[in-house]
């Protein structure tokens, strides 16, 4: 799939425009109506976007299907976690700590996992991912399977208070953007294109001359770090660590978000954010029971789609404008 | 007193080893022949339990439990494997992960629906509880009625493998598809037998294990993990592979959990050691499992396309 | 002046089948050869011995001087190897241009740059539409690959060879399924060619071959039974046996 191009007429500009400003007025509307209960909702919102928005390079440009990202995200949460525990509420100084150690976690767990192909690689990933979760589970000083109370929330000088839930919104928004800006201009440049390459024919991508394992463990790195971000606006956000944001089911929603939205889009895992969410609450409001719903609804949206919302739009669109893949 | 507990230990080992056995073996063949990403296969050892157990619940008899947990579990897979799965088979990897995602969630929400959120109570067959001194050394007969079932199971594959024709068509397949298919054989039913037969397994794994476990809904989530792991160690498509990565996680589980925290006693302060202990235990398999990929990627026994 | 090329008693098993049995070929700089023999032979098995996409079990091969059986693919290529394959090797996915700029991209230093875009690259675009041109794909450089029908499939598979800047060229069947008027402009493309480049041609159109090489090696089961000029070849006893002894 080419990535998307910017045509100013399109429709899908316009929806992607509109997508954005709603997004920004999200405060006012929940203001509005009274209660914070949107805002939060949103915000999470935003959140599982940035950590599926980072999945997505790994998983939906270059192919690779990782099962335990959500070690990243619970990483940046009990980072947070721990250092307020410990008095460390510099966010500055937490999000340091968090891109290295996420850095060399991804790094040496990369490292084993890409020896390995296809339904390999999903179970290694898988397996860390478990392993870290017990890891979790195991700090009984810092909550253990209950998980970790955070106390006091990072503080970001000279950014607002993340007491402030419009501020905290408004922060995570801004990182999605940005992210999400860094993704477009990722897929379109070098790294981009070698990365779709492996995706497309690892043969021949082989037989050009690239090094393979070097650019697959620098794509794996670079989806690591959004979420781990993700994790810390979490921690933020719920005032909690837990190591439920470990577990394989939590990887297992990255990717279905991922899908969901349209892998290899910039904008579909924000797109499958908001409708996998929404579904979860609207049907968990009618049924205690709502998992018996979901689960036959991921099944058919694994059956029947493999382009995801976004992705479908995409195509549909780009059928009946004639053909122009070189216009950036 | 020692040696008592070191041989507990080990033939714990090698009881887990056998369940792990029942369950990584029908999961090798799936992954490595189907090329199948099947998560839901611990839904069916979750079924098989929950089946087994309301049977025995209701007749009293273990055997006539099994009979149905295995059974039934069976012709629900079937049946899944009709409507939904078959037309996976050909799918990227991703969707197939999705998709039995969706189903694992629905099996533990229907279960959990049906019989509540708290634990079945199974019991022990009278014929098989108590234990049997193995000189000097009590051991649960029940467990090692488990290692016996574990054993058997792999010879009977063994046989059924490299002796029968079926055997022989399975093994083919799992190295060249396109060379059996070109055969004739009719490749949907030998994936439909495969699939159910690897059910089937998984089941009586449930149906054996739900007397010495909690019987709850999720209960397949953790044991598939662990499965998973043989399989990536022992190498994907290979029984043999399966049945030895099997008794090494099963050992390696059971031994770290037992002297983990004396272990590190011995060179941590004891607050630290009986914290740390737990928490490296579990994950001791995962570490296990990285060095062997380290050294060799496709497994211990990998299956040469 | 030294061979190009120099392979030595390769073999290669696949179990018991001895699929290459003792090849050995001198290449001279500039020389086109071919390689034939009947379906079966290990031809392309000989050519991913080469690329690196397949370990020998025994045997020597030395480009340019340096000893490169245990190179690993890429590195091969990095070298100066480069293959047009049999079975189309496309990047599906992005367009005839991009699929050619890729093969540049590989040698144009590393690829971490992550803020130009790569379509607005010329040190990328220039040398892509050059190779095009040369196969007479240009007017198709920004169609989706997979719009191209099989001919021009296979010149595209030789314009991102050529886009390698390589010194010695694999060529397997590129004129695989070709029409009649296809197969002609192909031939007349690959005269232009041949004193540019090295050339290994793996083809089993006759006429080609006959027309474009200056020596072709005959392999029969993975054995190498003759290596001679074309006229020798044609009037080779072995060989009529071996093409026409077969069913």
């Amino acid at each position: 799939m080419f990535p998307e191009t910017f045509h100013w007429r399109s429709p899908r500009i316009w929806l992607v425009l509109l997508l954005l400003a709603g997004l920004l007025l999200m405060p006012v509307a929940s203001a509005a109506l009274g209660t914070s209960f949107y805002l939060s909702f949103a915000t999470r919102v935003v959140i599982y976007a940035i950590a599926a928005t980072g999945l997505n390079l790994l998983l939906g440009y270059g192919g690779l299907v990782s099962m335990g990202h959500s070690l990243f995200v619970g990483l940046g949460a009990y980072v947070v976690g721990i250092s307020s525990f410990h008095g460390l509420t510099n966010g500055w100084v937490q999000l340091a700590i968090t891109m290295g150690l996420t850095t060399v976690v991804a790094t040496l767990t990369g490292l084993v996992s890409l020896r390995t192909r296809g339904i390999g690689f999903i179970m290694i990933t898988l397996a860390f991912g478990q392993m870290f979760y017990f890891l979790a589970v195991s700090l009984k000083q810092y909550g253990g399977d209950d998980g970790l109370q955070v106390e006091q929330r990072s503080v970001f000088e000279p950014l607002p208070s993340l007491d402030n839930k419009v501020a905290l919104y408004y922060i995570a928004l801004g990182v999605l953007v940005l992210l999400m800006y860094a993704v477009w201009r990722t897929v379109h440049g070098r790294l981009g294109y070698v990365l779709r390459g492996f995706h497309a024919n690892e043969r021949r991508m082989l037989a050009a001359g690239f090094p393979q394992l070097r650019y697959q463990i620098v794509a794996y790195v670079a989806s690591a770090l959004p979420c781990a971000v993700a994790g810390m606006l979490l921690a933020n956000l719920t005032s909690f660590a837990s190591p439920s944001y470990l577990s394989w089911q939590a990887s297992g929603d990255l990717i279905l978000i991922a899908v969901l939205g349209g892998m290899g889009t910039v904008i579909g895992p924000l797109i499958g954010s908001i409708v996998l969410l929404v579904l979860e609450e609207t049907v968990s409001k009618m049924t205690e029971h709502w998992m018996i719903v979901l689960g036959p609804v991921i099944l058919l949206v694994a059956l029947l789609s493999s382009q995801g919302l976004w992705g479908a739009l995409l195509q549909r669109t780009r059928a009946r404008a004639p053909s122009g893949g070189d216009r950036s | 007193m020692l040696w008592s507990l070191f041989f507990s230990q080990l033939f714990n080992g090698v009881q887990l080893g056998m369940l792990l056995f029942l369950l990584a073996s029908g999961l090798t063949l799936v992954f490595g022949i189907m090329n199948f990403v099947n998560l839901s296969h611990g839904s069916f050892y979750m079924l098989g339990a929950y089946f087994a157990a309301a049977t025995l619940a209701y007749t009293g008899s273990f055997l006539v439990a099994g009979v149905v947990g295995i059974g039934g579990t069976m012709v629900l897979a079937l049946a899944v494997e009709r409507l939904a799965l078959r037309r996976l088979y050909a799918r990227d990897h991703l969707i197939q992960v999705l998709a039995t995602l969706g189903l694992i969630m629905f099996f533990n929400e229907a279960v959990r629906m049906i019989w509540g959120s708290q634990p079945l109570f199974t019991a022990q067959p009278a014929w098989a509880s108590g234990s049997i001194s193995l000189g000097g050394l009590n051991y649960p007969t029940y467990r090692l009625l488990i290692i016996g079932a574990g054993i058997a199971v792999a010879l009977g594959s063994y046989l059924l493998i490299h002796r029968t024709r079926i055997g022989m068509l399975v093994r083919a397949s799992s190295t060249h598809p396109e060379v059996v298919a070109a055969l004739g054989v009719n490749a949907r039913q030998l994936n439909t037998l495969l699939f159910s037969v690897g059910a089937g397994l998984a089941a009586l794994a449930g149906w054996l294990v739900g007397p010495i476990v909690s019987v709850q809904s999720g209960m397949g989530d953790t044991v598939l993990i662990l499965a998973l792991v043989v399989i990536v160690i022992g190498g994907i498509g290979s029984i043999r592979g399966a049945f030895f990565a099997s008794l090494m996680v099963g050992l390696v589980d059971t031994f770290g959990r037992a002297y983990m925290p004396q272990l590190l006693r011995g060179f941590l302060e004891r607050t630290v050691a009986d914290a740390a202990g737990p928490a490296l235990a579990s994950m001791l398999i995962y570490l296990f499992m990285a060095v062997v990929l380290a050294l060799k990627p496709g497994g211990l026994f990998p299956v040469k396309r | 002046m030294s061979a190009l090329l120099s392979v030595n008693g390769l073999v290669k098993r696949f179990g018991g089948l001895t699929a290459t049995d003792h090849f050995n070929l001198e290449l001279p700089r500039g020389e086109l050869h071919a390689l034939i023999g009947p379906n079966g032979a290990g031809k392309t098995t000989v050519m991913s011995q080469l690329t690196g996409e397949l370990r020998s079990d025994a045997g020597q091969i030395v480009f340019d001087g340096q000893v490169i059986g245990g190179w690993p693919a890429p590195r091969r290529a990095l070298s100066g190897i480069a293959r047009s394959y049999q079975i189309t090797q496309l990047l599906k996915g992005f367009s005839v241009l991009e699929n050619v700029m890729m093969m540049v991209q590989a040698r144009l230093g590393h690829s971490f740059r992550m803020w130009k875009p790569v379509l607005r690259e010329d040190a990328l675009t220039r040398p892509a539409h050059e190779a095009l041109a040369r196969v007479g794909l240009a007017d198709r450089a920004h169609d989706d690959v997979m719009a191209l029908a099989h001919g021009e499939h296979r010149q595209l598979e030789l314009a991102m060879a050529l886009a390698m800047q390589p010194r010695l060229l694999l060529l397997d069947e590129p004129l695989a399924g070709m029409s009649q008027a296809e197969s002609a402009t192909m031939i007349e493309l690959l005269q232009q060619l041949k004193r540019q480049y090295t050339i290994l041609l793996v083809e089993h159109d006759m006429q080609a071959v006959f027309s474009l090489a200056d020596r072709i090696t005959v392999l029969v089961y993975g054995k190498p039974i003759a290596c001679a000029a074309p006229d020798a070849i044609q009037s080779d006893p072995a060989v009529q046996r071996a093409y026409l002894g077969e069913a």
